[in-house]
């Protein structure tokens, strides 16, 4: 693996955190394909360990980035990284708030919600798609991520337990 | 049709019973770390129901109003509720509350990864963790699909950024760069 590039990859992680609309899901595919497939700083079964273990522990799901950025450079790696992953949507929502948007329906904020809305869905797609190429190897696997969608579909489930249910299925060799 | 209002009366409220920024920071702490699988459900307990720091009306409104603003919802309601009861301070403390814990668990997790992730126990229930994490968020999508408007419009850019990134694995800051455009000023035009 090559030595990582820390200023560069806090850069790529801010710009992306802008698009992040409704979460870390809509980013996720860029994420891995900038330290995995461009740099070839981890691989893609850490990156995706990394993404299981944030959706299974407590707190936000986004905090995912502080161990990925562990996995690449250590402390300064997990700051780095999750700095620039929460620093520019607090800032922006900061700005927002500070403003005192007592109107934030406005025909232009209606449009860029109505535009990129979509493309949000679009891209937490991918996302759910990438992480399922990347841990379904076999069919086992891909049944198993089916049937996490239909349960989380269908019920309200807290998916903590389906996590621990899929980390027994790997344990004892379904998976 | 009447102007909708903000969520919260951001202004820095003087009535309001004394919430510090240590308030913020404890309560946020302690809803960050209260429960597995989701941050938004223990944030409605203690906010609305134990403190009663919010309205179920204003939790709702922020909420939407996080969603709708990059970054992670929880994160954008920290700032946000943060800054009405303590202006800046506030905000800063509520959100160090919310990341704090986790972060740390975060560092621990990844120590322990370096010396146990490599058995073949803990690979096997990492995978098996995996498979569900991406139908987590296959389903996060599909459920945030079914607000997707019934014309063809909408559908066609969710396809295109799906096609880009999910597909072609093309860079997501140049697929959203040459799609958003088009996606704001056609919703602009449907306005009319």
């Amino acid at each position: 693996m090559d030595r990582v590039d820390l200023p560069a990859l806090a850069l790529h992680f801010a710009l992306l955190s802008l698009m992040a609309i409704g979460g870390v899901s809509a980013i996720l595919p860029d994420m891995q394909r900038y330290v995995v497939e461009v740099n070839h700083w981890i691989s893609g079964k850490q990156f995706a360990d990394a993404y299981a273990f944030g959706q299974a522990a407590p707190g936000p799901n986004m905090m995912f980035v502080t161990l990925l950025g562990w996995q690449l450079a250590g402390w300064a790696g997990a700051i780095a990284a999750t700095l620039a992953i929460v620093g520019p949507p607090i800032l922006l929502t900061l700005g927002v708030t500070r403003l005192n948007a007592r109107n934030p329906d406005t025909p232009l904020g209606r449009a860029i919600r109505g535009g990129l809305g979509p493309i949000a869905i679009g891209l937490t797609l991918s996302s759910g798609w990438i992480l399922a190429r990347s841990s379904d190897h076999d069919w086992p696997a891909g049944a198993l991520t089916l049937l996490t969608v239909a349960l989380m579909l269908r019920t309200r489930l807290n998916p903590v337990w389906l996590i621990l249910a899929g980390a027994i299925a790997g344990m004892t060799g379904i998976i | 049709m009447p102007l909708p209002q903000p969520p919260i009366d951001n202004t820095p409220d003087t009535d309001a019973p004394n919430i510090g920024p240590l308030d913020l920071f404890l309560a946020f702490s302690q809803l960050a770390m209260s429960g597995f699988g989701g941050v938004l459900p223990w944030a409605h307990r203690t906010l609305v129901e134990k403190k009663g720091w919010l309205t179920q009306r204003e939790f709702v409104d922020t909420l939407a109003l996080g969603q709708l603003l990059p970054g992670p919802n929880i994160g954008n309601m920290a700032v946000m509720i943060g800054y009405r009861f303590a202006g800046y301070t506030g905000a800063a403390a509520a959100f160090t509350g919310l990341v704090a814990g986790p972060f740390l668990l975060m560092i621990a997790a990844g120590l322990a990864y370096q010396t146990y992730g490599a058995l073949p126990l803990v690979q096997q229930a990492l995978s098996g963790m995996s498979a569900v994490a991406a139908g987590l968020v296959l389903a996060t999508g599909l459920k945030m699909s079914r607000s997707l408007k019934r014309h063809w419009r909408p559908w066609l850019f969710t396809a295109l950024a799906l096609t880009g990134v999910g597909a072609l694995r093309w860079p997501l800051l140049a697929v959203v760069g040459a799609l958003a455009p088009f996606a704001i000023a056609a919703a602009w035009r449907e306005q009319d």
